[in-house]
């Protein structure tokens, strides 16, 4: 029963996936909602397949009525979006639902308990990132306040920083009344508004010397904190960002060769840097130690080979924080090498169609913000599938919408949120302009 | 309306730049795009080596506790002997339950080793690959979905039947351990460990195999884990400690063995008080002088005879993968005399295992070079298709060439007018060296012999222990010469 039922998941995850390319080939509208429809259809399969086992392994009715509450959480938030924004990008709002809902998958059948909180907090995102579409449309000041976005991302960053929990290493949470919660998650967000905003102004010699000191500042702060994933992120989408914005190729070769001599600089300077790079070059020299993780994870994937061991059939929890950073083994393991392969492509699917919604665009501002969240966004998928397979060095960051983590989740919500209301402003704008003539 | 205004606020960067700014930003993004998506590439292209090709060498790893359940959806694979002998294979009954069988009996015991109660030998050192299955992916696809176990892949060994069974009748019902292997390329033909057991009733026999009034050690590999006193074959090691220190008038050596040395208070004395009379070099290694080579090793420096035992893997890591102890050489710099008398000519405190010692000879026999043994030449499918070749590989150089032409014709001596006379008329030209160790007052000696031919290019090395066998010519070198005249009569009948 497993061992058939990992097939079908992979063949369903597949049909999605074929789904999220052939929407790029189709012209009509008709032919787009086709598509989505079919990826709905195959998602709920998945999902209605993946609980059935994970039930039947349990045996608990808690699984059951979970189930359930996703089911309605689900088919709500995909139907009444329609209702409210009749011009939601539908294919968004789907692979947004899938990456959730194979996040709780694996995340179910790792605890439970942790499926649920992280239940509760998908719906919670839900709900409060409803407004975003409807907030970009009206509220035409946000392009003009950059020196909140910054000096807000600053000080979050700094109060990390100075008061802030470390977790394997890192200083990345503070905790307030017992909720932990991460800013560099929403910093994340403010730091493109905040480039988005300068670049819309000016592009001048002298706004850019401005708005780069701001940027390596936050930087900065985060390599302090020893958060190398979210530096690398940040820098990443600010050279992206500016070279966009500037259309200065020099700027941009300028900025890898800075951002090259900085990485020598740090890996001189800091041990953690160090053991991190060795740890990837030979994690079998310090199985027991440094090299732990990324074998365990190696191990995984490499046991549950192409079409994985089945749900329950693995050994996940032998790799160290799985739900969170190494999500992605765990995926690999036990639902396959190819349903993992997919994920990857959904994800990149994902980047693709943010993309898209940025040359849409018209204001540079909105391009800006756009463009600037993808990036940021396929970075963070880079930096963790390519950490657990040891393409690259671990960097320790979360697999947007499917690791374990409330501010990962808001964050990632409000993200594709204010992607989603770009596009529904753009095709409101487009239909109105339409109809006039 | 909200949204137009908004727009409005766009339309600005639009006028001032008209249109033209922003097809070039689309097309930086398009850029930035492309190399993005090359990255993501070149990550699946990864992911997918990792899964095809990869794999399976990161996850055969003592580390990966997920290799234990394997068993529960594989059936385990053979073990083949060089020709298809089945060493070992798994019989499944009707009802499904599992048998492992050895077909040989006690005549693998140790090197083929045994499951069930835990894992030994090739059945421990092959256990990923039998528990791995490379049918195509569509069939263990329909096996799967249909309930059926898939079939374990095949490991092809490099043990010769025939050669195994040569020295496992040369040793008899003696204790001791006998291995052949191939010089140039590692490969082990033969090894036999005394006492044996039984793998097929190992389940039965456990509780007397492991009672304490059993001091037997059944279950010790002898070949890899005994560690015994090297006795005379230690000598290849002073000898060549004498040739590093001596390059210039080692051949002028001379001694006048009366049967005693006498240094000091203390007497060194040659196999049941033999006098050799006049010896030269050669003589003294071919006629294995006690007391020739403690007065050499009188005269050697310690602490360069210390690095030159290290060098030739003592006291250190072998690059095997059987479990083996670590042979040990302690004397340095500072040692007494007794100590340099006793060392020099393998007694005292030194201790070797056979699979070191055999690696020493062939490295003498293969210009210095050791080669890694290995037992285990490629991994097939249930059908018959390669999965993984092993190919040889050097360890490294633990001589020059020219010492170990100079090694191997002293050891051609040992045969042609020494104590090796056991293999003089062999139809092939033999070399090595024979050893008589003591170990224990009052009981007879170790008997050892290790060896090669043939002397002008070596195939096959060879290396024997019989405990408390006696003396090493007699004893021991008879043994090497069967498992030899084996390997060159197959040799003959190929041809």
């Amino acid at each position: 029963m497993v061992d058939s039922s990992k097939y079908l998941l992979i063949l369903f995850i597949a049909v999605y996936t074929y789904y999220n390319f052939s929407y790029f080939r189709y012209q009509e509208i008709e032919e787009k909602h086709k598509a989505c429809a079919g990826q709905i259809r195959a998602m709920f399969a998945l999902q209605a397949l993946a609980y059935l086992i994970l039930y039947l392994k349990t045996e608990k009715i808690l699984v059951l009525y979970f189930y359930l509450a996703q089911v309605a959480f689900f088919l709500l938030y995909i139907y009444l979006y329609r209702v409210f924004y009749r011009n939601v990008s539908r294919v968004l709002v789907n692979n947004m639902c899938l990456m959730l809902c194979v996040g709780l998958i694996i995340l179910t059948r790792l605890s439970l308990d942790k499926a649920i909180r992280q239940f509760i907090i998908i719906v919670a995102s839900a709900l409060v990132t409803w407004v975003i579409p409807c907030v970009l449309d009206r509220v035409w000041q946000l392009s003009k306040i950059p020196w909140v976005y910054g000096v807000l991302g600053v000080a979050l960053l700094s109060m990390v920083l100075v008061a802030g929990g470390s977790t394997y290493g890192a200083q990345l949470s503070i905790q307030i009344k017992g909720i932990t919660f991460q800013p560099s998650e929403f910093v994340k967000i403010s730091f493109v508004f905040f480039v988005a905003t300068m670049f819309y102004h000016s592009t001048s010699f002298r706004q850019v010397c401005i708005t780069t000191v701001m940027a390596a500042l936050h930087v900065l702060i985060l390599v302090l904190s020893r958060d190398l994933g979210g530096a690398l992120i940040f820098f990443v989408t600010y050279l992206c960002m500016l070279f966009v914005a500037t259309n200065r190729l020099d700027y941009l070769l300028a900025g890898m060769a800075l951002g090259t001599a900085a990485a020598g600089v740090a890996y001189k300077l800091f041990s953690h840097v160090r053991v991190r790079v060795s740890a990837w070059q030979n994690p079998w020299a310090d199985i027991d130690n440094t090299g732990y993780q990324i074998t365990q994870s190696l191990f995984a994937i490499g046991t549950g080979g192409w079409f994985g061991m089945g749900l329950y059939q693995g050994m996940p929890k032998k790799i160290p924080v799985v739900e969170k950073d190494f999500a992605f083994a765990a995926i690999s393991e036990e639902l396959g090498g190819l349903f993992a392969l997919c994920l990857i492509l959904i994800c990149l699917g994902c980047f693709l169609q943010l993309v898209m919604v940025a040359c849409q665009m018209q204001a540079m501002f909105y391009k800006l913000i756009a463009f600037g969240l993808g990036v940021e966004y396929i970075i963070q998928v880079f930096l963790t599938v390519g950490g657990v397979t040891k393409f690259i060095p671990s960097t320790g960051v979360t697999l947007p919408f499917i690791s374990y983590g409330g501010s990962s989740i808001l964050s990632t919500f409000i993200l594709f949120q204010v992607i989603q209301g770009l596009y529904i402003l753009k095709r409101n704008e487009e239909e109105e302009y339409g109809n006039q003539e | 309306m909200g949204i137009r205004n908004k727009d409005k606020g766009g339309e600005k960067g639009r006028e001032k730049g008209k249109e033209n700014p922003n097809r070039k930003a689309d097309q930086n993004i398009l850029i930035l795009t492309y190399f993005f998506v090359g990255l993501f590439i070149a990550l699946v292209l990864y992911f997918a080596v990792f899964l095809t090709v990869k794999k399976d060498d990161v996850i055969n790893n003592a580390y990966n506790a997920r290799l234990d359940s394997f068993s529960d959806r594989i059936v385990r694979g053979k073990i083949f002997g060089s020709g298809y002998e089945v060493i070992a294979r798994t019989n499944v009954s009707e009802d499904g339950s599992e048998q492992r069988e050895y077909p040989y009996g006690t005549l693998f015991s140790h090197v083929a080793g045994y499951t069930g109660k835990g894992k030994t030998g090739l059945e421990a050192l092959g256990n990923f690959y039998m528990l791995s299955s490379h049918v195509n992916l569509l069939e263990q696809v329909y096996h799967e979905l249909t309930g059926q176990k898939n079939t374990g892949d095949d490991i092809v060994t490099t043990l010769n039947v025939e050669m195994q069974q040569a020295a496992y009748d040369a040793l008899g019902d003696r204790r001791g351990a006998v291995i052949a292997m191939e010089p140039d390329t590692g490969k082990i033909l033969a090894m036999v460990s005394k006492p044996d057991f039984n793998p097929n009733t190992i389940a039965a026999d456990w509780e007397d195999i492991v009672a304490e009034t059993n001091t037997s050690g059944q279950l010790l590999n002898r070949a890899t884990q005994g560690l015994y006193p090297p006795g005379s074959t230690f000598k290849i090691l002073t000898a060549l400690e004498y040739m590093r220190e001596n390059p210039d008038t080692y051949e002028a050596f001379q001694y006048d063995c009366g049967g005693l040395l006498q240094e000091a208070e203390y007497t060194i004395q040659c196999y049941h008080k033999e006098a050799h009379g006049q010896v030269d070099f050669t003589g003294s290694f071919a006629n294995s002088c006690n007391g020739a080579f403690a007065k050499m090793g009188l005269s050697l420096d310690a602490g360069k005879f210390h690095q030159l035992a290290d060098a030739l893997l003592f006291n250190t890591a072998l690059p095997i993968s059987l479990p083996y102890n670590k042979s040990t050489f302690s004397m340095n710099t500072g040692a007494d005399t007794w100590e340099v008398l006793q060392t020099s000519i393998g007694q005292g405190m030194t201790q070797i295992t056979p699979i070191h010692n055999l690696m020493i000879t062939a490295a003498i026999a293969n210009g210095g070079t050791l080669m890694k043994p290995y037992l285990i030449d490629r991994v097939e499918t249930a059908a018959g298709q390669q999965v993984k070749k092993f190919m040889p590989s050097a360890y490294g150089s633990l001589m020059s060439a020219q010492e170990a032409e100079k090694m191997a014709e002293l050891m051609r001596h040992v045969v042609t007018e020494g104590t090796g006379s056991a293999l003089r008329d062999a139809s092939y030209t033999a070399a090595g060296k024979t050893g008589s160790a003591e170990f224990e007052t009052g009981k007879e000696t170790h008997a050892w012999f290790t060896g090669f031919a043939p002397a002008e290019s070596p195939k096959i090395a060879v290396c024997v222990i019989v405990e408390e066998g006696g003396n090493g010519g007699k004893a021991a070198a008879p043994v090497a010469r069967k498992v030899m005249d084996v390997y060159f009569s197959q040799q003959e009948s190929e041809e």
